[in-house]
């Protein structure tokens, strides 16, 4: 039960940051919202809401980005991340807890994303809901870790897209997938598959990325 | 290292290995009814392919064991893997395209899966490179470089069962670029040519990896010297 209390006071510390400093969500949620209004103007007057909902993806994983590049960024500059792999408790806790707080960033942009994509571009269903809840569920965990990975090398604002564009292919693939395609519940399965075996991988190999 | 390989055997081996199965593609194994001399390009793309999927393993398998042991070498050999494995990658990329262009009469084809994973698989090791020029060498580097190295053997399943899954909505015709049948003598001739050209990986694997260690040594001398 430790593991969990470190795992919701981790999370509540970056929570209890970004309510006094408030340098990521506001920048994500406006960054949402003004991408939304770019498409609107890239997609041409007659396109499908097929080609929308795609585009309310590459909105919703640049959001991510966004909110990802950030995430380590008070654990780098103040040194905090030292302090946090010294505390006696596992490493892998100190993943989940950012996880956590990404996950709860990643749900306030898009509840925000999905009322203004229903307004401006088509309805939003069940599956797409179901599909961005899963989607959100690799991106924090697959991000978060490659976020950590970044924030060790020289140009890590750069290095993150790189690292996570690649890995994010298939949670698009299963997205789309689950919002577009007639068989939305196979595309919902592989998500859940694709959340399940990274999330374990993050898990476990998070303790080598912080120490040395 | 335990066995002592001799590296000029390993290159004679890989070199006569590679003509015998030039010899075997061009006079031995049987035109294809369906797609005649082109298909020829089967017996290098998929023992390509092939290849490379071995040395991305071997790259994921040592990143272990450097996880494991925390053996610096183990780093360099996942690396130099990686790297021969990203050149394969990058060869079965362009003879599929080759393929692709004589049998579909396209360049590129979304609906090959196979292809499609290769580049997503490309881009993602092209990023391990950028991992790993962009932090300074030492323990730090060797542990994130191995944990994303077996990321990518986790990638490379769920990717392609990812792709298939796409082409229901992307592409709902599929293509099949192989004959749905393969005689005795193709198989073995597909095999052989497989057979050489992981003799010639392991052999560029070898020399690599000689001279990223000479390169090593050499550094440590030199600070050494300092």
């Amino acid at each position: 039960m430790t593991y969990l209390a470190d795992v919701g006071t981790l999370a509540r510390k970056d929570l209890l940051l970004e309510l006094r400093a408030r340098d990521t969500l506001p920048a994500m949620l406006l960054f949402v919202l003004s991408t939304l209004v770019v498409f609107h103007f890239v997609l041409p007057g007659d396109s499908s809401k097929l080609a929308a909902t795609g585009l309310l993806w590459v909105a919703l994983l640049f959001t991510a980005l966004l909110g990802l590049s950030r995430s380590f960024a008070a654990e780098r500059e103040q040194g905090v991340i030292d302090g946090l792999v010294l505390a006696p408790s596992d490493r892998s806790a100190i993943w989940l807890g950012k996880a956590l707080s990404i996950l709860v960033f990643l749900g306030l942009a898009e509840l925000l994303a999905l009322p203004a994509f229903a307004l401006f571009f088509a309805d939003v269903d069940g599956s797409l809901v179901a599909g961005v809840a899963l989607a959100d569920l690799g991106i924090a965990a697959v991000g978060t870790l490659l976020a950590a990975v970044a924030a060790a090398g020289r140009a890590r604002e750069l290095l993150l897209p790189l690292l996570f564009l690649p890995l994010a292919i298939p949670i698009v693939i299963g997205g789309v997938g689950a919002s577009v395609s007639a068989h939305s519940a196979r595309f919902l399965g592989f998500l859940a598959v694709y959340d399940a075996i990274f999330a374990l991988v993050c898990w476990a190999s998070f303790e080598y990325v912080v120490t040395e | 290292m335990r066995i002592r390989y001799s590296l000029p055997a390993l290159a004679s081996a890989a070199l006569v290995l590679l003509t015998t199965a030039i010899a075997l593609i061009a006079y031995v194994a049987p035109e294809d009814a369906d797609q005649g001399l082109s298909q020829k390009i089967f017996y290098f793309h998929v023992p390509i392919a092939l290849t490379a999927y071995v040395m991305f393993g071997w790259g994921a398998w040592k990143a272990l064991v450097h996880l494991w042991r925390r053996d610096p070498a183990a780093d360099l050999e996942s690396y130099v893997a990686i790297h021969q494995g990203v050149i394969f990658g990058a060869l079965t990329l362009v003879t599929g395209s080759i393929w692709a262009k004589v049998s579909w009469g396209v360049w590129w084809a979304w609906s090959s899966n196979q292809l499609v994973l290769f580049l997503v698989l490309f881009l993602f090791y092209a990023a391990y490179f950028m991992l790993r020029f962009s932090i300074e060498p030492g323990p730090r580097r060797a542990n994130s470089s191995a944990v994303y190295a077996i990321f990518g053997v986790a990638l490379i399943p769920v990717s392609f069962l990812a792709i298939r899954l796409a082409n229901d909505f992307i592409h709902p015709t599929v293509f099949t670029s192989r004959g749905p049948q393969m005689s005795g003598l193709m198989f073995f001739t597909f095999c052989f040519s497989w057979a050489a050209l992981l003799t010639l990986a392991a052999c560029l694997y070898q020399v690599e990896l000689a001279g990223k260690r000479l390169d090593a040594r050499l550094r440590e001398l030199r600070e050494l010297l300092a």
